[in-house]
């Protein structure tokens, strides 16, 4: 009996050790939460600029109509508020999965994290600049359920090398973007669903399902 | 049972051993430093245990130059996955026909 309990154990490890080497598990439901308030802060600020008529401020208007200057002063108010979003949501993200890791004694940067990342870059590095283009030509609108479906085929690229559950959020993502396509009317709100509440609501289950015990 | 037992693998004995190979099993190939820092091993007890794997022909060592630092690489060679494979059969076997 004793043997069989050891060689219980003697899998679970070999099990446990698998998963750990190959994937990146540190990740942090927190990083979620806080990438999701982000987003819809810069959301929120967007909205109030464009209160007036933000659904057709947005650009979704009979072609020709992009010459005034309203339009072209928009481009580079939703780029600045677009990085500062990014560059604050990518900040914060990494701090709380810097601290998982720490507390799992984990490194932050090993293998799987660079295989993470890199699967991740591709995808978003060709939407980036697919979306810098789309705004060189003036399709605003477009660029919005671009950089979900663009960042939805990221995660689902990178969840590969992490837990599954990034695997869902990638298609909610990705579906949203499509939808966003169809009414075109609602992007600021799919944007805003997309990467501010999906990622609140992923990083909360994240958090409930593999962090509140350990923490 | 004894038919059982005599299917374990006398290479993978040692539980660090199993540990290297699981390891190996789902990544391309893992340096020295990644295999310490991942089993927590002391770099004398990973050395043995390597070339004893290495001798077994389980895995395949590279050594190549980053800069002028040596970078030894470790992978499972065919033979090395397939052992691990009927070692782990016969584990499961073993549990089962308790």
């Amino acid at each position: 009996m004793y043997e069989s309990h050891e060689h219980l154990q003697t899998l679970t490890e070999i099990r446990s050790l698998m998963e750990r080497s190959s994937k990146f598990l540190s990740l942090s439901g927190l990083s979620g939460v806080s990438a999701g308030v982000v987003a819809l802060a810069g959301a929120a600020v967007v909205y109030t600029r464009l209160r007036a008529d933000w659904v057709s401020a947005l650009g979704y208007l009979p072609a020709g109509s992009y010459t005034d200057t309203t339009h072209a002063a928009l481009v580079p108010f939703l780029v600045q508020v677009a990085v500062a979003v990014l560059v604050l949501a990518l900040l914060s993200g990494t701090y709380f999965t810097v601290r998982k890791a720490r507390r799992q004694e984990q490194r932050v940067w090993n293998a799987s994290s660079r295989r993470l990342l890199w699967a991740m870059l591709i995808p978003l590095a060709t939407g980036g600049l697919f979306c810098l283009v789309l705004l060189m030509h003036k399709l605003i609108w477009l660029a919005f359920p671009a950089t979900l479906i663009f960042y939805g085929l990221a995660l689902l690229n990178g969840s590969r090398y992490t837990v599954r559950d990034v695997e869902s959020l990638g298609y909610c993502e990705i579906g949203l973007g499509l939808l966003a396509l169809v009414w075109p009317g609602y992007n600021l709100l799919a944007w805003a669903i997309g990467f501010g509440v999906l990622h609140i609501v992923y990083g909360l289950t994240m958090y409930y399902k593999y962090e509140r015990n350990t923490a | 049972m004894i038919d059982l037992l005599a299917q374990f693998n006398k290479a993978f004995e040692s539980k660090a051993r199993l540990n290297i190979m699981s390891v190996l099993m789902v990544n391309d190939s893992m340096s020295f430093n990644a295999l310490k820092e991942l089993l927590s091993l002391t770099d004398g007890n990973l050395a043995t245990h390597l070339r004893a794997l290495e001798e077994s022909g389980y895995i395949a060592v590279s050594k190549q130059f980053v800069g002028r630092k040596p970078n030894t690489t470790y992978a499972a060679t065919d033979t090395g996955r397939q052992a691990f494979q009927d070692h782990l059969n016969a584990l499961e076997a073993f549990i089962k026909n308790l």
